[in-house]
């Protein structure tokens, strides 16, 4: 019953990659929690298999051992019932495609979305949530790694999913538009009540974005901690400057250094 | 913006000045390449005039241009056969060779059975492959089309394989998030994908294809390009030999142009890296 509630189940996932040379234990003995509604971010240095993570709540790997459970059931019956939106570092938009055809795509393949809400969004409405109103004819080589960013998430979105998995959405983009993106991001989750599951390196994302921070450790990927971000739920960038933010942030950084 | 209402002196001189350099750019772009023939159809005349070469060695660029004119039903007469040729193959070689990279795309055991072979084949030089292709199909059209389709399918087939299988990892995985199927991802993804890649190939193909009909109809034929240029060497006819030359690559030029007007069509997006 427990398990129906929560977005993610994780527990003691371990996962190992065997290549000709080595074995990698990318994760080992990882649980965690995270419930529906919620935004969680990820946090840890990289190769600490953040991205491994989400690609098994994604049903893009096998965990080696333990289970995962996504939406009360296995990740791949989640992808099937397509209820995972994936936003990938580098946008990963088809170049000859324009915006709102690339917003079209997931629509398109894979039998389309099993049960559309009667209210959702409509791909030029989800282009309008993401700020990129009057962009819909434009292709990719048209639009600034932000713009491209953007369209990418409108993609995620517009089969209604019930979770939100993102990589390092913002980590190659400039410091001012991370920071935009990043308060538009709360705005939409706030507006369309997705899940998230946030994937970063970056201390003050994670706790400018999450309800909670999983921080995780490396060789071997593993928890080392998780904790839960008391700042109020309308988020301005200025809330980074509030002794509260500060103090939360020091933490953070204080933890992962030992 | 307060710029524009500043009168700054000269600025108006300068972009107008600016301007017109551009516009002489680009005049001189134009004009340059057109001097560029003038000068070398100038110097073959001379050559011909001042070294009086004989009319059976080499023709000068007025006798050329006179054969073009008085034997064009001919010349045209013989295009047509090669031009068929040229294109049939064409089309035969690049479609075989698109459904090929098709079938190794997804069949990685066939790709390391028969790309060494297909390998080994291109390898024979054409004039070695128009024999042997004209022992097996005759004295008809088919060596040649055969001949033009065999010399467009290998590049076309190694430039498809490359574009079907260089499709963006972060995009292969968001179609398995999104539970793509399998025909799905070859139409939506790899075969878009593999479009700018195709074209190169073809622009290629467009060229080689006229060459291997050409090639096809030097060895015992009585039409076509390929046909007449033997003929008038043999009858010492320089000028007919050259205006054969000439119209056989206004036809290869036209091709091509062909190829690239309908890569403008169908490839509207930039790709990702241009070649
Ligand atoms: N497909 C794979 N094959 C082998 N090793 C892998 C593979 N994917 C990830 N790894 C290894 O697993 C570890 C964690 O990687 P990753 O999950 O990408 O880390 P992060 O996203 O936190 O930077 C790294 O050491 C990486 O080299
Ligand atoms: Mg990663």
């Amino acid at each position: 019953m427990h398990a129906m509630s929560s977005a993610v189940e994780c527990r003691n996932v371990t996962v190992r990659f065997v290549t000709e040379r080595r074995t990698v234990t990318a994760l080992e003995n990882v649980s965690f929690s995270l419930q529906r509604g919620g935004f969680l971010a990820l946090l840890g240095p990289s190769g600490c298999g953040k991205s491994t993570l989400l690609r098994v709540v994604a049903d893009l790997i096998q965990p080696t051992a333990g289970s995962m459970a996504v939406l009360g059931q296995t990740p791949e019956e989640a992808r099937r019932d397509r209820a995972l939106g994936f936003v990938f570092q580098d946008a990963a938009l088809l170049p000859w495609r324009t915006a709102i055809q690339n917003v079209q795509l997931p629509l398109e393949v894979g039998g389309g979305p099993k049960s559309l809400p009667a209210n959702a969004p409509t791909p030029r409405e989800l282009l309008k949530l993401v700020g990129l109103e009057g962009w819909e004819n434009s292709f990719p080589h048209e639009l600034s790694g932000g713009m491209r960013q953007r369209v990418s998430i409108a993609r995620a979105l517009v089969t209604s999913p019930r979770m939100l998995l993102m990589d390092e959405p913002f980590g190659a983009l400039d410091e001012f538009t991370r920071d935009r993106l990043n308060e538009e991001l709360r705005r939409i989750w706030q507006e369309t009540r997705t899940t998230i599951l946030f994937v970063t390196h970056s201390i003050y994302e994670s706790v400018f974005l999450g309800e909670s921070v999983l921080m995780l450790a490396a060789n071997p990927g593993r928890v080392r901690e998780q904790v839960n971000i008391d700042l109020p739920p309308d988020r301005t960038l200025a809330i980074r400057d509030t002794e509260t933010f500060v103090r939360v942030a020091a933490g953070l950084r204080k933890s992962l250094e030992h | 913006m307060t710029d524009a209402a500043l009168p700054l002196p000269g600025v108006a001189e300068a972009e107008a000045a600016f301007r017109a350099d551009q516009a002489r750019e680009r005049m001189k772009r134009r004009l340059l390449p057109l001097a560029g023939i003038l000068g070398f159809l100038a110097l073959w005349a001379a050559l011909v005039y001042v070294l009086q070469v004989p009319p059976f060695i080499a023709p000068s660029p007025f006798a050329v241009a006179h054969r073009l004119v008085t034997d064009f039903p001919k010349l045209i007469s013989n295009l047509a056969p090669t031009a068929i040729e040229a294109i049939t193959g064409f089309l035969l070689g690049n479609i075989a060779a698109i459904v090929t990279a098709t079938v190794f795309v997804h069949k990685k055991s066939l790709e390391q059975a028969f790309f060494p072979v297909v390998v080994i084949l291109n390898t024979i030089p054409v004039v070695a492959k128009a024999p042997i292709l004209v022992l097996l199909l005759g004295n008809g059209m088919e060596p040649k089309i055969a001949i033009a389709a065999l010399i467009c399918f290998f590049p076309t087939l190694v430039n498809m394989v490359r574009g079907l299988e260089s499709v963006n990892p972060q995009a292969m995985e968001l179609m398995r998030v999104l539970s793509a199927s399998k025909t799905e991802i070859f139409f939506k993804l790899r075969l878009q994908n593999s479009l700018p890649y195709l074209f190169s190939a073809l622009k290629i193909a467009a060229s080689t294809a006229v060459i291997g009909a050409i090639v096809g109809e030097w060895i015992g034929s009585t039409v076509g390009i390929g046909a007449l240029i033997i003929q008038a060497m043999y009858a010492f006819d320089s000028a007919l030999l050259y205006a054969t030359v000439i119209v056989g690559s206004c036809f290869s030029v036209l091709f091509f142009l062909a190829i690239t007007l309908a890569e403008r069509l169908v490839v509207r997006w930039q790709p990702p890296a241009s070649h």
